[in-house]
């Protein structure tokens, strides 16, 4: 515990730190706070980390809804391992190998959009971060909501509108936050596929400690990980809140 | 005519598409696989699209001869990976064997061992205190653990860079309390790697323990002592074969990774020390030698598919002496 935290500790003190060095205290400050935020560059690659992460996350929120409620629900049908190894394959392969596999396609197919190109990429890897929880949440929702709606001569489309979406809406949450995270977090990718321009946060963190090692990149260090954290605790809570509101409304119907 | 559907069995009715066969075509089997196929089209799309065609242009790529400003020449040649072992002379085209780049790669191989064992060594007494604890505390326990998972990979590095580094916490502690007098130097080393990956990778560790764990029925290591069982022979023969599969997820999540690493090297190693990662970027960037870079990539994944290969067997066999 102490080995996992102390470092992220040490990196948030320090970035409160007036003095220059690192790692030596020298009272508190907002220096590197203000400092950061004033720096045009820091602006310019934080828009565009917010703008793939909002893209790219709700594009593979969306595919892997779709792709989980096929999986999901109905009888299993040929093919279906086959799917799941598909699906799970940007988890499975080497970031770095993703990477150069994705820069060699867009150069052979000659798409030279900028951000554009970034957004596919993130899209593509945040897939199985948003399929696996909205597929967990799927299997243990109750499916005899869904068959009551069409006993009630729902329409396909109601049931899903009005039982299956409402329900299923945790895991669509908690499925985007992490998407969304892992779009954020990601460097490797970003920095073979992002032409001039188009870096994002990561790409600007990475250049700086190059140059040398700075309390600013504490600062921003900081602000990135107190957005993650914010994130991940926020899918945490909808995520049990949501399981909690199902389970006493079954209660609920059943009593 | 219209098959007695309900008559047959109702899997078979309903999972095979029955290519062509007029009497299903519009039946609501079909429409309903229309309709699933539909929602899986995007994704199926998607990554096969951006992703599957991506590394079938590497595996071609690595066959190619590469151009002089990056990018490549459509010619068909071994050359990339005749360069991963041998060395070609200048004056008489001899093969001369070179094992610089058979040493990153078993390089990367060792650090990837050696932080699957440490994260192995740290994770399992983590997960084994989890799962022991009070059942409202485990989610909150692991919510702790998971937490630093997602915070940016390159910042996790680089808090380890100022705990290691010569200046860092370590050697400032250590200098403060009079137990040395100069620094010990641990950045670009081969242990401050090491301390990467397993900072990095921990948690994908400790979870899969954990979900094993936490489903081992605590009263047999109770029956255990009672048979006056010795500590180690209760977490001989009780633990780790209930925790294997858990073990073996967890070497798997903590080794892919670690192998094809690509941060840990370039920043707490100094750049020095090339992991089979960092050669793969460099072919692509700046070397610009894109049929290498690909050769090498093609060769990582071979082995990251051998090793899920294996643990592919591995898990069939143990499913199948359970079942």
């Amino acid at each position: 515990m102490a080995l996992l935290y102390a470092p992220v500790v040490i990196l948030v003190v320090f970035s409160f730190n007036a003095n220059r060095a690192v790692t030596i205290w020298a009272g508190f400050s907002l220096d590197w706070y203000v400092r950061a935020a004033a720096n045009s560059g820091l602006q310019k690659a934080a828009l565009n980390s917010l703008i793939v992460g909002i893209v790219a996350t709700v594009c593979a929120t969306a595919m892997a809804t779709a792709a989980a409620l096929a999986t999901s629900r109905g009888q299993r049908f040929r093919g279906i391992n086959a799917l799941y190894a598909l699906i799970s394959m940007p988890m499975m392969i080497p970031e770095i190998v993703i990477a150069v596999g994705t820069l060699s396609f867009f150069a052979l197919a000659g798409i030279r959009l900028g951000l554009v190109n970034v957004i596919i990429a993130h899209t593509v890897f945040c897939i199985p971060f948003a399929y696996l929880p909205i597929r967990a949440r799927l299997e243990v929702m109750d499916k005899r909501l869904e068959e009551a709606a069409s006993d009630l001569y729902a329409s396909a489309w109601q049931s899903f509108r009005l039982i299956t979406l409402p329900l299923l809406m945790p895991g669509i949450v908690s499925g985007a936050m992490l998407a969304f995270i892992i779009s954020i977090d990601d460097y490797i990718i970003t920095s073979m596929v992002a032409g001039a321009g188009a870096g994002t946060l990561p790409i600007y963190v990475y250049t700086q400690l190059r140059l040398g090692v700075t309390p600013e990149i504490n600062a921003i260090s900081t602000v990135l990980l107190a957005i993650s954290i914010l994130f991940v605790a926020a899918s945490h809570l909808v995520g049990s809140y949501g399981l909690a509101r199902t389970r006493s409304g079954s209660v609920r119907h059943t009593g | 005519m219209a098959m007695p559907i309900i008559a047959q069995p109702p899997e078979t009715a309903r999972i095979a598409p029955q290519d062509g066969s007029p009497s299903h075509r519009d039946g609501p089997q079909r429409r309903e696989l229309r309709k699933r196929g539909l929602l899986i089209a995007p994704v199926v799309l998607t990554i096969g699209c951006f992703l599957a065609l991506p590394m079938a242009i590497i595996l071609t790529y690595s066959f190619l001869v590469p151009a002089t400003y990056g990018g490549v020449r459509w010619e068909f040649s071994l050359e990339a990976y005749r360069q991963f072992l041998f060395d070609r002379d200048f004056i008489d085209e001899t093969l001369i064997f070179n094992s610089a780049y058979l040493e990153i790669f078993s390089r990367s191989l060792v650090l990837a061992i050696f932080s699957m064992v440490a994260c192995l060594l740290i994770g399992f007494p983590t997960a084994y205190f989890i799962a022991t604890r009070p059942g409202a505390t485990r989610t909150y326990w692991v919510f702790l653990i998971t937490l630093p998972f997602w915070t940016n990979l390159l910042i996790r590095t680089y808090c380890v860079l100022l705990i290691l580094r010569e200046e860092g916490l370590i050697n400032n502690t250590l200098i403060w309390l009079g137990v040395l007098d100069k620094p010990i130097i641990m950045m670009y080393t081969n242990f401050s790697m090491g301390m990467g990956l397993v900072y990095s990778y921990l948690p994908f560790m400790v979870l899969p323990l954990y979900a094993n764990l936490e489903k081992l029925d605590f009263r047999l290591i109770e029956a255990a002592h009672d048979l006056y069982a010795t500590r180690w022979r209760v977490l001989r023969w009780v633990i780790l074969p209930h925790a294997r599969p858990g073990i073996t997820a967890g070497c798997l999540l903590v080794f892919i990774p670690s192998l094809g690493t690509f941060l840990a090297p370039d920043l707490l190693g100094g750049g020095k020390r090339l992991m089979i990662g960092n050669l793969i970027q460099l072919q692509f960037g700046s070397s610009r030698n894109w049929p290498f870079g690909a050769a090498s990539a093609v060769i990582l994944l071979v082995a990251i598919m051998m090793v899920l290969i294996l643990y592919a067997r591995h898990a069939a066999r143990h499913g199948e002496s359970r079942g």
